[in-house]
């Protein structure tokens, strides 16, 4: 007979909404031919110099713990780096943190600043793990919706209208997962006022600072008086195609990167000494293999975009990451129904912007990297999709 | 424009003026104008393919070939090299620094063919003083591509 432990998972774990899409994935896991624009992560291996930068690492013998705060040739790279882009001073030895992607920097800010029910302000849609993080961390996720008529830019005002006495941070991460959106710096200041106002912490996920095209990324910190405020999150996955080598950093304060640090050498100890290496070379000599790929990804950019709104599928023109947000309402269904629907009926995987919160509903979202053919097969297969279903 | 249009058809020279007028937001008259015009001008020279003829059994010799020359007065090594690259058999030729002065890449069905040409057409031409014959053993990356192994994307079909 077997023994099962008295309720093996937490209350908070099992809150936790689960996954909507699971179903999908599972069936998309069975099929075959199809051409996917679910993949949130660029088509690039890693360039090979960053690669080979880690080999010769591995045979050099880098295979031990590193610094708690990581490698200090790495933050000392990170700290020029941050300063040759922003003009940002970081003090390479208190201001940053390396952490195992910007997922454990969103967890570990989130754990380090919150106190059992303080509010976290943030956009919907979003990237999936804002709210589950908050929430995790003991917070509540306050959501203020964003819709393609205001280019899924979140206002300040609509910020200020949630600020309560628990609001404790804001959340944003432009250039946007799922929407592509950018936010011009006039409106990230007026977001800043508003901190500035009521004494709010700013935690800015800029992941995808590098993607943007035709526009200028702002990094939050840069504007006045937010630096010792912004909690900023980046990495390394997305501009120099290291997803898989899972590294990222935080860089804030010296108050609150000693808060995060305490956590995360209690629960990561450091990021791997390996992902550590090939990020040193990654911002020593990475520069010219980031142009090249943001080139490549503006081309692919403008030809889904412009498909998209060919076929009957609105698309509001991305400035940044890599996704597409179309309008998919002219057929009438959800976008779980249109997703599952073009799955089986086309073979074309999307994700459906529920997945990303209720405001994504009536949208799907299309990730362009990939190849420029499947991008056109992928168009032609949705075209007739959308001509077969069209209300 | 004419630089982003250059780019991608250097990357795949079949990437037709309406491909490339969405890809870069330009009207496909107007990309197709500019590659008539680079077409015209020679700034687009030919559209080639890389084939990697071993695998349809077409067998291929190449070699590289170290030329030293004596430089004639007024023309330098111009005029012998014009003498060396009018021959078809010779696919690439360059003027170098250092030991030897032309490197004349080679191609031919067998090595017969390559020693010929090298012997009877090459050697023999006045100027040429001397010529060192690297045959190639295996092609292992051509103009950038790899052509056994050449890696792919790995990604699972869903990631958020």
């Amino acid at each position: 007979m077997s023994v099962r432990a008295r309720n093996p998972t937490s209350q908070q774990v099992n809150q936790l909404a689960p996954s909507g899409i699971r179903r999908f994935f599972d069936l998309l896991a069975s099929m075959e031919g199809v051409i996917s624009l679910g993949v949130g992560e660029p088509d690039f291996a890693t360039p090979w110099h960053i690669r080979e930068a880690a080999i010769y690492s591995l045979e050099k013998g880098y295979t031990m713990y590193t610094s708690n705060l990581g490698m200090p040739e790495l933050r000392q790279e990170l700290s020029r780096h941050l300063k040759d882009k922003y003009k940002l001073d970081y003090d390479p030895d208190s201001e940053l943190l390396i952490t195992v992607g910007v997922s454990e920097g969103l967890d570990l800010t989130m754990r380090a600043i919150l106190d059992p029910g303080d509010e976290v302000i943030m956009p919907d849609p979003c990237y999936v793990s804002y709210n589950p993080c908050v929430a995790l961390a003991g917070g509540r996720p306050i959501m203020v919706p964003t819709n393609q008529e205001n280019n899924f830019e979140i206002s300040a005002a609509d910020i200020e209208a949630r600020v309560s006495d628990k609001t404790k941070a804001i959340l944003i991460g432009y250039p946007a997962n799922p929407t592509g959106a950018v936010m011009p710096r006039e409106k990230l200041a007026q977001i800043a006022e508003v901190a500035r106002r009521h004494h709010l912490l700013v935690v800015s996920d800029e992941i995808y600072a590098r993607l943007v095209y035709g526009v200028e990324h702002t990094c939050f910190a840069t504007l006045p008086q937010m630096k010792e405020n912004t909690i900023l999150l980046g990495g390394f996955s997305k501009a120099y195609a290291m997803t898989g080598w899972r590294i990222g950093y935080a860089a804030a304060s010296k108050e609150v990167i000693a808060a995060m640090t305490k956590i995360h050498q209690y629960t990561m100890l450091c990021a791997p000494i390996m992902a550590q290496v090939a990020a040193i070379e990654a911002l020593k000599s990475g520069e010219d293999s980031v142009v090249e790929m943001v080139e490549d990804y503006n081309r692919r950019r403008l030809v889904i975009v412009k498909g998209l709104n060919k076929i009957g599928l609105p698309c509001f023109e991305p400035k940044g990451a890599f996704y597409a947000f179309p309008l998919i309402k002219s057929t009438g269904m959800t976008s779980e129904e249109f997703a599952e629907k073009l799955l089986i009926e086309e073979k074309v995987a999307a994700v459906p912007g529920t997945a990303f919160g209720q405001c994504g509903e009536g949208y799907i979202r299309c990730c362009y990297a990939t190849s420029l053919a499947d991008i056109e097969e992928a168009l032609a297969r949705m075209g007739r999709f959308v001509g077969k279903h069209k209300k | 424009m004419l630089k982003e249009i250059l780019k991608i058809l250097e990357n795949d020279a079949r990437t037709t003026a309406k491909q490339i007028s969405s890809m870069t937001s330009t009207p496909a008259d107007e990309v197709a104008k500019l590659i008539k015009q680079a077409e015209k001008d020679h700034t687009i020279l030919k559209y080639k393919t890389i084939i990697n003829w071993e695998k349809v059994g077409e067998e291929q010799v190449g070699a590289l070939i170290e030329v030293k020359i004596a430089p004639q007065r007024d023309v330098g090594f111009d005029a012998i090299a014009e003498r060396i690259y009018r021959f078809p058999q010779a696919r690439s030729v360059y003027l170098l620094s250092g030991t030897y002065d032309l490197l004349v890449l080679v191609a031919g069905k067998t090595m017969h063919e390559v020693a010929d040409f090298v012997s009877q057409k090459l050697a023999p031409i006045e100027g040429v003083q001397g010529t060192v014959t690297h045959f190639m053993l295996k092609r292992y990356k051509e103009d950038g591509e790899i052509l056994e192994g050449k890696e792919e994307v790995k990604r699972q079909p869903v990631i958020l």
